[in-house]
């Protein structure tokens, strides 16, 4: 199998433009079980923010209920977090984007948070397309409560207790697709340098972006016959490209052949470059993504890589034509209208 | 005006029709849902307003579009009470499904105005008729059958005129006002009126009990409907993140604020200085409002009470995480099965306690359309200042009809953002904070928003210490809560005090909220001039309670709570309050759907006075509203 990501660039060095250390976007120590998904991806979040140079107290993160939103207090310490309740965290960073649309907002949930209880409040957040990164830590289970199964778990996939699931899995990526979601993108939590990669480009996108990570879970779904344990997915992992990123301010030629490599710019001018693997993916195509998609839930294959890129989508907080000053910093000056104002309706009403 | 009052007088006389009545009478239109009556009931109203008579205006509607029956009443009352009134003077028959029922409730003596086919005056004697043609009139109009069923309403609103003296003139100025100048909309409803006016004089008999005449009451009033009231206040309250989802009759305060915010809230730049959200339910209405708040903006969302069933998960979140943020609850009767078009005071428990665990409320009471107004820009302060959820409860009868009111005052203070953590507080503190540190020992900390030059935290139900930090130890969840129950109890000195109104002589002490003191200031005026009764009087704005309900109850020998929900729920909480005064509370209780009237009220208070065993009193069942329910099913 062909690797996940394109070599770009050189080592990052050991402070970033912010003169920050990769350990001040550390965060509390995790307490979930070892060799757990989710802390692989954590670590990846950790990276991606610092690399980005991302002022950490500009960060809000956000998660509903479960393993998986649980792990915001495990990374980026220094921002700020809310641990919401159970599948409503889309309600509350819609609304802190709202009053502050200055602030990066990056949430965590799980399978059972977006896909069950959460599933209306998901859907409406990327019609809205808030602009932030929403990540689905996805291992088929729910952790927290012991192991019962999610929405997306495989159709005949076993449980530890031998039950078997007998119905269709949700599949959240086609479902952001569908959705008009402008970055959509699946990956691996045993594949830390694609997502990274991945995360980097949801960073610079200016909308949402959602990011179904298969995420095994070692307690209760990493067993014979588990559809989203290492095992079965190192071994069903099919790559639609490989996945590299370059920063606006990064000056570097990238050399491939023509027709080889597709380069999109993001709104920040950081670029998302994609190299074409046995088939000609492109990821602007609705059409072609929710096939392939399919295609690879027919098969069993675990299909990662950017699914879906359209940056050009305007987010809601444009779509909204709101003051450039985040509404939370506007005092009586620019938010009560003067007296005459006043005047004027209570005429009106006379 | 003296002049007027002879001339009536005089006519009266002649015509020999008994005691003239000016400026005091309930007309009672009934109409088909959908019709299009709305503006023609609005104008009736704004012009008597406009005539100086003090006037209110209700809409009793059915959860319909088009079809089913729906009554409009106007009262005009020359000592300004303009609570809704059972007995109907002056009765405008539109409607084949009701006509019969709405004729046999009327009281002997009334005025009935029926459209042609509905043959009211076989139904009974004792009531003055007024036969009109109006398919006829409306004919001779227009020959747009669509336009022809909206001027037939017009048409009615001539012929009340004509019979009762309301000018010429100020219905003109009325439809102007209701059609915004629009000369193409205004000139066939005023030749309506004046088909109706014209048709009166040639055809109907002349009636003298009934007039209104020109005072000069209403002079720099306002006419509104709380929930514009309230939709002005939050907007000069400085709200800037707004979130709702439809739900009568809760839906037009954030319509009507949407309105007012695009035209006063849009900066020379044409950029926004709010957001407004139609959610996708309840939950995400709330959610949205809680995460605004916690990134420090100032929030509100609207509802009914089905709606603050689906916001008690996250009430408690917002309770026990002390985040800011404003939910209007706009009463009305029970579940969307329910009457959702019908006034009612039932969700004070509910919203009180909404949520899991040892949550209570912070929540305001306005009793009238200005309290709508101040009570907006004043919960919005509460909630950061008490970094928790503040409820407003208003009610149908508030909200969507409308009030005669003095101008809103320009709020003059600043807004009050309550503890909000800078680097400059922070030196003062020493460097030394803890998100949830009561360093001030009122229970409320000092809270950080995020993206500023503060310290961040991690925000998180009650599973926390003082610092913010996870912890299940049993002491920092103690901590937890007391801490919670002492911010409440610094609430009481800060929530709108009660308006009381205390008479040395009485014995008997009034406890009502919300609309029901219209009815019962009016009550009282009846106990009084017609009984001798004096009574005093305490109007409830907020819980948690203030010192003076004690005080109040203390102080009297008999104490009647007044409200319109079946089991006297906000009885129940001053009980709980009054310890061993407890036994002095008695409960009169409304509970139709429609607003309470005075009436029933004195009714009630000289039964219970003549009968001391009697500790609740249910009032108000209204025969015709039941009947035509159960035939709808």
């Amino acid at each position: 199998m062909a690797d996940s990501t394109l070599k770009i660039g050189t080592e990052p060095p050991k402070e970033n433009r912010l003169g920050l250390k990769a350990t001040d976007y550390s965060g509390g120590k995790s307490t979930l079980c070892a060799g757990c998904g989710h802390d692989a991806i954590s670590n990846q979040i950790i990276r991606a923010f610092y690399e980005m140079s991302v002022e950490p107290e500009k960060v809000a993160k956000f998660s509903g209920i479960g393993c998986s939103s649980k792990t915001p207090a495990y990374f980026l310490g220094r921002s700020h977090g809310f641990n919401a309740v159970h599948g409503r965290m889309p309600a509350i960073a819609t609304g802190a984007m709202l009053a502050n649309h200055a602030l990066i907002g990056i949430g965590v949930s799980g399978d059972g948070d977006t896909a069950s209880i959460g599933l209306g409040q998901f859907m409406h957040m990327v019609r809205r397309n808030i602009p932030m990164v929403y990540i689905i830590e996805n291992n088929g289970v729910y952790g927290l409560t012991k192991g019962q199964f999610s929405a997306t778990a495989d159709e005949g996939s076993k449980l530890k207790t031998g039950v078997i699931n007998d119905l269709p899995p949700m599949d959240l990526c086609a479902l952001a697709v569908q959705l008009g979601c402008g970055y959509v993108a699946r990956g691996y939590a045993g594949d830390p340098k694609q997502m990274i990669n991945i995360l980097k480009g949801a960073i610079a996108h200016d909308g949402l972006s959602v990011i179904d990570v298969i995420s095994p879970c070692v307690t209760f779904n990493n067993h014979e016959g588990s559809t989203k344990g290492y095992a079965y997915s190192k071994e069903h992992d099919e790559l639609l490209h490989q996945i590299g990123f370059v920063q606006a301010y990064e000056q570097i030629e990238i050399d491939y052949a023509p027709g080889e490599l597709r380069e999109v710019t993001m709104h920040d001018g950081s670029r998302i470059l994609l190299k074409k693997l046995e088939e000609d993916y492109d990821p602007s195509d609705t059409v072609q993504a929710l096939q392939r998609l399919h295609k690879a839930t027919e098969a069993g294959a675990m299909l990662t890589g950017l699914v879906y890129l359209r940056p050009e989508k305007k987010s809601f907080i444009r779509l909204l034509n709101m003051s450039e000053r985040p509404l939370h910093e506007l005092g009586e000056a620019e938010t009560r209208p003067p007296r005459e104002a006043l005047d004027k309706i209570m005429h009106d009403l006379m | 005006m003296s002049e007027a009052l002879t001339a009536t007088a005089v006519l009266d006389e002649e015509a020999g029709g008994g005691r003239p009545v000016v400026n005091d009478l309930t007309i009672h239109v009934a109409t088909v849902n959908g019709s299009g009556s709305q503006s023609s009931n609005n104008v009736l109203m704004r012009s008597i307003f406009q005539m100086g008579v003090p006037v209110s205006g209700k809409n009793m509607f059915p959860s319909n579009i088009a079809g089913l029956p729906t009554w409009f009443t106007i009262r005009a009352n020359k000592d300004g009470w303009i609570a809704r009134k059972k007995e109907v003077d002056l009765m405008v028959c539109m409607n084949p499904q009701t006509s019969r029922e709405d004729v046999e409730a009327l009281p002997p003596g009334a005025l009935c105005i029926y459209d042609a086919p509905l043959n009211c005056k076989s139904i009974r004697k004792d009531i003055e008729f007024y036969e009109v043609p109006f398919a006829k009139l409306a004919g001779e109009l227009t020959t747009d059958s669509r336009l022809r069923k909206l001027l037939t309403n017009m048409v009615y609103v001539g012929i009340v005129a004509e019979l009762i003296g309301i000018e010429r003139q100020e219905i003109i100025n009325a439809i102007t006002k209701q059609f915004k100048g629009k000369q193409k909309a205004i000139d066939p409803n005023v030749a309506s009126i004046d088909k109706g006016m014209e048709f009166a004089r040639a055809n109907l008999p002349k009636q003298n009990k009934w007039r209104i005449e020109r005072m000069n009451k209403t002079a720099g009033k306002i006419i509104i409907d709380g929930n514009a009231a309230a939709a002005i206040g939050a907007m000069f309250g400085g709200v800037t993140v707004v979130t709702w989802y439809p739900i009568t009759p809760s839906s037009s305060l954030c319509e009507s604020l949407i309105d007012y915010m695009k035209q006063h809230r849009v900066g020379p730049d044409g950029k926004a200085t709010f957001a407004i959200v139609q959610a996708e339910d309840e939950l995400a209405a709330i959610g949205m409002v809680l995460g605004a708040g916690w990134a420090g903006a100032r929030s509100l969302t609207s509802t009914a009470g089905p709606g603050i069933s689906l916001m008690a998960e996250f009430a408690g979140l917002g309770y026990f995480a002390e985040i800011p943020g404003v939910i209007w609850d706009i009463q009305r009767v029970g579940p969307s099965t329910g009457l959702p078009t019908r006034t009612a005071q039932g969700d004070i428990l509910e919203v009180f306690l909404l949520s899991h665990g040892d949550t209570q409320h912070i929540a305001l009471i306005p009793g009238s359309v200005n309290e709508c107004f101040e009570f907006a820009g004043e919960a919005l302060d509460l909630a950061e200042m008490f970094q928790t959820p503040i409820f407003v409860l208003s009610d149908l009868d508030l909200g969507m009809n409308n009030w005669m009111s003095d101008p809103f005052k320009y709020p003059e203070k600043p807004y009050r953002r309550g503890k909000i953590l800078t680097k400059k507080k922070l030196e003062e503190l020493g460097g030394k904070w803890g998100r949830y540190l009561d360093v001030d020992n009122d229970g409320i900390g000092w809270r950080s928003i995020p993206g500023t030059d503060a310290p961040s935290f991690f925000t998180r139900g009650s599973g926390h210490d003082a610092f913010a930090r996870y912890s299940e130890r049993p002491e920092d969840y103690k901590a937890t809560v007391d801490r919670l129950a002492k911010k409440f109890e610094t609430a009481r000195k800060f929530v709108p005090a009660p308006i009381v109104d205390r008479q040395p002589r009485a014995k008997i002490g009034f406890i009502a909220y919300g609309t029901t003191d219209f009815p019962l200031q009016e009550s009282r005026h009846q106990l009084s001039s017609e009984r001798d009764v004096e009574t005093s009087y305490l109007r409830i704005r907020a819980l948690p309670f203030t010192h003076e309900l004690r005080a109040f109850v203390a102080n009297h020998d008999r104490i009647y709570v007044v409200e319109q929900n079946r089991d006297g729920q906000m009885g129940d909480l001053i009980r709980l309050e009054t310890g061993e005064d407890q036994k002095k509370i008695r409960k009169i209780l409304h509970y139709t759907g429609l607003p309470c009237d005075a009436r029933s009220i004195t009714d009630a208070v000289l039964r219970m006075e003549g009968n001391r065993d009697e500790k609740v009193v249910r009032i108000g069942v209204d025969k015709r509203v039941a009947t035509q329910m159960a035939s709808e099913d």
